[in-house]
């Protein structure tokens, strides 16, 4: 059959069937097995009013169970198992995860997913709260805001060849066509390369470091001041936790500052930029910086919206700047929005695939869980280590998970 | 409000221009690509894109005729014309015969070559090309630089979707364009409260219409094999538009029910769906995998209809759950107490008011199974490669023709392409959904 005939049918029989679902359904326990008349006509409408809701959530509960509750179950219990030759499954343990936790391969997909979380959801998240920021005091600014959120549309297949061409190289004395390569030849050492390409990355990562430990210090300084609330004992660990983190994510950027500071820059070549070893791992960061700036954007441009105008006003009264009022009247007040934009892209970021597919596959070192997990399926056919790296991701998504979820509970409340 | 403050002229300029430059990073690559894919192979790889609106030096490579009309004359063999055959002629600035000094001599030299040959070029691309020895073989090869003026093509495209699609398809839009217009105005002149909803229907009606009776989509014309993106293009069609609209029935009916109806455990299934938005599907694709070749869906269209619907599903309750309970309250209970029931107000009040949730979703389920490559490679794509989805032949194609960028850059913007148009006309109603769907 035609493909498109086919799936035009699938539409009118799965728009058509659904409809028909809940209209027959609720028909017939509304005339036939709790009809409204009769001697029990009132109680039996209480009844159909007890099994209605389950009807109209029924096909919805059965795709969501299928489709996403009962493969959690099933990845961990492949996760478990490993394939006999010659058909059927063992239950070996935890031997997937041993033997996942032996390859260099998994250890180096982890670190640049450790990198890619530091590093995008903060760059994105900045420069969307940025552009928020200014655009919201131009006359054009609506159409600025557009434009930076067309990224949205693109596909990371699409915004992978888009940023090939701009880190396409050329050899040396060749023109270059790609967009990166001719403005690095342009750098020729000098005092112009040293503030783009040093002092500004440089001030750049302090700025992400001064922040990192901010957020740290107030996290601990509950538990040292005598007055504060540093919570229960789950509260103070979640704490430390993430003080740790923190002081983590400090190490990294002092000494990624230093590695900046120090590297050997090789002015007048043209680079192959996606096969530098950890730099390409950033080249490969910008396309989703690029794709997830305009979705920060829209959010916290609507979040900077909301912020009653008397406490701008009464800032200005006090004489505040707008450095002032943007640091420490606006952000604090859309703190809880900031939160959400910076997991929501966490999450992104724990699921991408697409643009080191495409771009890299893994090589130059820049492997990362969801492809390395692909890999491990649908070229190794190793089901069982393939669902240890699942799981793996499940485990990095799950304190997000709960995060969201205890929110969501305590909002409805 | 800040600029009650009466904020410093300065800033304000420092505002204007930070702000330009951050639009300008972020369009530039796009627009790289897009004005990459008008461009010829030799174009694009000889200069920077950003240069191809001005005119520029190129080295152009070209042959003399190959000897066959040759004549012999005052006791030597000559071969006379224009270097210029079949395209403009350009003012030659140098010339060369080694590809190792390209720009060697001035237009006019005479050149001495082996065996005694001699060749001459003049500026217009005159050469007079001589021997003493009767002439065999292949034409002299010239490399000529000359000013070229910016030159854009659609050769890519006729490549990429089949000869001629392009030109169709910018005909058949300017048609369905004017039949909008026509049909509005004809609406209003009808008394219909909102012609512009009905009008751009039947647009897009009109256009789908000649597309398809005009032989677009029939498969008569396709692009190259191996590049070929027109096919690739409804596969990629034909995935997208049950995966948008069937999740939508189905979770409007559950994010009804999770709206307005008191049952137990309620908010504990409204908790387990925010749980689920963040259930990374690769967890899904083995599981499932295994699941639809063991029920015999196997790899094909309907398993990624279902897998899609499926991943979607959280998204589209939440969204709709979260709209319609803000719905008020009184349209809700007036309409119980006149005996509606809740399939009625369902349907008749709480789907209409919902169009904005409604069309948010759209969107976004739009994009996302139009730019997914993961989905599609786990359960539709088979070895044979006939049910392939643009994403995935842009993949291929990065694979087999990594330098040919004038391939990869059409096939890259025509799957950009629709969700670009998707995305500036109904922007409001993503903004609307992003607003609402990000988990507060």
């Amino acid at each position: 059959m035609n493909p498109a005939l086919q799936g035009l049918m699938t539409i009118v029989f799965g728009v058509g069937g659904c409809v028909a679902y809940y209209f027959l359904s609720n028909l017939f326990l509304d005339k036939v097995i709790f009809p409204a008349k009769g001697p029990k006509a009132g109680r039996n409408i209480n009844r159909a009013n007890l099994v209605r809701p389950w009807l109209f959530l029924a096909p919805a509960l059965m795709v969501l169970g299928l489709y996403l509750a009962y493969p959690v179950i099933e990845t961990l219990r492949l996760s478990l198992t490993s394939r006999i030759p010659g058909g059927g499954y063992e239950f070996v343990g935890l031997r997937n995860y041993s033997q996942l936790l032996g390859e260099s391969k998994f250890w180096e997909a982890l670190r640049n997913n450790m990198l890619w979380l530091a590093v995008v959801p903060a760059a994105s998240t900045a420069l969307g709260l940025l552009v928020a920021q200014l655009s919201d005091r131009i006359g054009w600014g609506s159409l600025a805001k557009s434009l930076i959120f067309m990224p949205m549309a693109i596909s990371f297949v699409g915004a992978s060849v888009i940023f090939k061409l701009v880190y396409d190289t050329r050899p040396q004395g060749q023109e270059q066509i790609g967009l990166l390569n001719a403005l690095w030849l342009g750098f020729d050492g000098g005092l112009w390369s040293f503030v783009v390409l040093r002092a500004i990355p440089v001030v750049l990562i302090a700025a992400f470091a001064a922040l990192v430990i901010y957020v740290g210090w107030s996290l601990i300084r509950p538990m040292t001041d005598a007055r504060g609330r540093p919570g229960n004992l789950a509260m103070k660990s979640l704490r430390v936790v993430g003080a740790v983190i923190c002081a983590w994510l400090v190490w990294v950027s002092v000494s990624g500052a230093m590695g900046v500071m120090a590297a050997k820059l090789a002015f007048g070549t043209p680079q192959t930029w996606l096969t530098l070893p950890f730099y390409n791992n950033f080249f490969l960061m910008i396309v989703l910086i690029w794709i997830q700036t305009g979705f920060a954007m829209v959010i916290l441009s609507a979040a900077l919206r909301g912020i009653p105008e008397e406490t701008v006003e009464a800032a200005i009264v006090d004489g505040a700047g707008p450095m002032a009022i943007f640091f420490k009247i606006k952000v604090p007040q859309i703190m809880s929005t900031i939160v959400v934009v910076w997991t929501t892209i966490t999450i992104t970021v724990l699921k991408v695939f697409d643009i080191v597919f495409a771009m890299t596959n893994g090589q130059w070192e820049t492997q990362v869980l969801a492809n390395y997990m692909y890999d491990k399926l649908f070229r190794a056919f190793d089901w069982g280590v393939g669902s240890a790296a699942a799981m793996v991701i499940m485990l990095l998504v799950t304190p997000i998970l709960v995060w969201n979820v205890y929110n969501a509970r305590k909002e409805m409340r | 409000m800040d600029n009650i403050a009466g904020s410093k002229s300065s800033l304000s300029w420092a505002v204007h221009l930070s702000m330009l430059l951050l639009v300008i990073l972020w369009i530039f690559p796009t627009v790289g690509l897009l004005v990459s894919s008008f461009r010829t192979g030799d174009q694009i790889v000889t200069s920077g894109w950003w240069k191809s609106f001005m005119s520029a030096e190129q080295v152009l490579t070209l042959r003399a005729a190959d000897p066959t009309d040759q004549i012999q004359q005052g006791g030597v063999w000559v071969v006379e014309g224009n270097l210029f055959v079949d395209m403009p002629q350009y003012e030659i600035a140098s010339w060369g015969t080694s590809s190792k000094d390209v720009a060697a001599h001035e237009p006019g030299a005479t050149v001495d070559l082996k065996d005694g040959e001699k060749i001459t070029v003049q500026a217009n691309g005159d050469y007079t090309w001589t021997a003493p020895e009767q002439l065999s073989g292949r034409g002299q090869r010239v490399f000529v630089t000359a000013e070229i003026p910016p030159v854009f093509t659609i050769d890519n495209y006729d490549r990429v979707l089949g000869q001629g699609v392009l030109t169709d398809l910018v005909i058949y839009l300017a048609g369905a364009l004017a039949i909008t217009v026509a049909a509005h105005f004809s609406l209003r002149g009808l008394g219909f409260a909102e012609p512009k909803g009905y009008a751009i229907l039947i647009g897009v009606a009109a256009f789908l219409l000649m597309s398809v009776v005009l032989g677009l989509g029939s498969g008569i014309r396709t692009g190259a094999p191996g590049d070929d993106m027109g096919r690739a293009f409804f596969n990629t069609l034909t995935v997208t538009i049950p995966s948008t609209i069937i999740p939508i029935t189905v979770a409007a009916f559950a994010a009804y029910a999770l709206a307005w109806m008191d049952f137990p455990g309620r908010s504990l299934l409204i908790a387990a769906i925010v749980g689920l938005l963040v259930v990374p599907l690769q967890l899904a694709l083995i599981p499932l995998l295994k699941f639809h070749n063991e029920v015999g869906i196997g790899k094909g269209y309907l398993g990624v209809w279902l897998a899609h619907t499926g991943f979607g599903m959280p998204l589209a309750i939440y969204l709709l759950r979260n709209y319609m309970a803000g719905l008020p309250r009184d349209i809700i209970e007036n309409a119980k107490v006149d005996g509606a029931t809740d399939f009625q107000i369902f349907v008749k009040i709480i789907l209409p008011l919902s169009f904005p949730a409604l069309a948010s979703f759209a969107i976004f389920q739009f994009l996302w199974t139009w730019n997914d490559l993961l989905v599609a490679k786990v359960f539709l794509i088979d070895p044979t490669q006939g049910t392939t989805v643009m994403t995935d032949q842009i993949v291929q194609i990065m694979g087999s023709r990594g330098g040919q960028w004038e391939i990869l850059a059409t096939a890259a913007f025509v799957s950009i392409a629709v969700p670009l148009v998707v995305f500036f006309s109904m922007q409001k109603y993503l903004v609307r959904g992003l607003l609402a769907g990000s988990v507060k």
